[in-house]
């Protein structure tokens, strides 16, 4: 690997694994505030899930020469983190939290999945312990999605709000980033516009079969955003919502960053 | 078509209902009770575990998934609806005892005097 496509690669991991650990804390937000306690079990359980997927990225950005984990996480401050907006957005009702994660593990299924054939070999390993997770991840947000949306008056318009909110946000998740092109060639990556043609190919017809209204076109084959995507986080530039959950998050460690645990 | 005012800070149900106008008829939470039975190795008997609530049982699967299954093994759920079981009354607990001396029913009732001996055959 070159040194520039290496620097690429840190790039994508710090996005990718700056994502997971932000949206794994929104969720675990809701551990003991869930709908019911079967549906609270579970959203904590993808929680640690995320959290894992994190710690799994964060460590091979260890191998390739950066900081340890627990620092990643806990010692950067905001404009350091790469994360896409749509992650870092306060969790909202159960609707907002619900839909995002559905859509965001609508993206994270497409990456992980073109990942497993990564030229790198750290990262297409990960990537497949990643997917098989994200099986369980997908089915039960299609199943808890599909029927609130098909369910109450309530329960429908709640889904479509937050769908309505989140979309242009959920757009963002790809985000262009430096020396994606590199990645590319390189056969390490895929890329991201690729992905989100994806993406909005498995959710738009997947979002209209529940009955919700999607802003989003089809052309031939292909589905098209009809909202312009909320782009910013994977170059720093993130909503007062990081700020808010950096200040939680990092409060103890950086009281006393020596303290063994 | 009602409005519905959104921010993606909390929003408590009761702020969402009177944006609706109040609680609507079918407005309620209580979902029906699925019991959960898991097999933890392929030819396994399945086991009673508990129950989960859920709108129904394919949603009833996936959230027993998670409440039963996270720390033992399994290879296998099942799911029966809690109204679908046949039981006995505790009243009649009294049904399965036996009253009068039928130790016989037992195998221990059968004494092994001396182990059964081989015997060569010419």
């Amino acid at each position: 690997m070159t040194a520039s496509e290496t620097a690429a690669l840190k790039t994508m991991l710090f996005a990718l694994a700056d994502d997971e650990f932000i949206i794994g804390h929104r969720m675990s937000e809701w551990t003991g505030l869930g709908p019911i306690i079967e549906e609270d079990i579970a959203f904590s359980s993808m929680a640690q899930d995320e959290m894992g997927h994190a710690l799994g990225l964060y460590s091979l950005l260890h191998q390739m020469g950066e900081d340890e984990p627990d620092t990643l996480a806990f010692l950067r401050p905001a404009d350091a983190f790469r994360n896409s907006i749509c992650v870092e957005l306060s969790r909202g009702d159960y609707a907002f939290s619900l839909m995002r994660q559905l859509l965001y593990d609508g993206a994270e299924a497409e990456r992980f999945e073109a990942l497993t054939q990564s030229s790198f070999p750290d990262l297409a390993n990960l990537a497949a312990k990643i997917v098989q997770e994200e099986r369980y991840h997908w089915i039960h947000n299609t199943m808890l999605v599909q029927r609130l949306a098909k369910g109450t008056e309530e329960s429908r318009i709640r889904m479509q709000s937050a769908l309505s909110e989140l979309f242009p946000y959920s757009l963002g998740l790809f985000e262009p980033f430096g020396g994606n092109d590199l990645l590319v060639a390189a056969n390490i990556a895929p890329d991201e516009n690729t992905l989100r043609q994806r993406w909005l190919n498995r959710m738009c017809p997947l979002l209209i079969s529940y009955g919700l209204a999607v802003p989003a076109h089809q052309k031939g084959d292909n589905w098209t955003g009809d909202v312009e995507a909320v782009f910013g986080g994977r170059n720093g530039r993130h909503t007062e919502h990081l700020m808010n959950i950096l200040d939680a998050i990092q409060l103890l460690r950086k009281a006393d960053p020596k303290a063994a645990w | 078509m009602k409005r519905y005012s959104f921010t993606c800070y909390h929003q408590p149900i009761e702020e969402g209902l009177a944006l609706l106008g109040g609680p609507l008829p079918d407005h309620d939470t209580q979902w029906p009770e699925w019991e959960v039975f898991i097999q933890e190795r392929r030819g396994g008997s399945h086991i009673n575990v508990g129950a989960v609530h859920a709108p129904d049982g394919e949603m009833a699967l996936i959230l027993a998934k998670e409440t039963f299954t996270r720390r033992q093994p399994c290879v296998n759920l099942w799911i029966v609806n809690t109204q679908d079981i046949h039981s006995t009354r505790y009243e009649d607990e009294a049904i399965f005892q036996s009253t009068f001396d039928r130790s016989y029913r037992n195998t221990t009732g059968f004494k092994l005097e001396k182990p059964v001996q081989a015997t060569e055959v010419s």
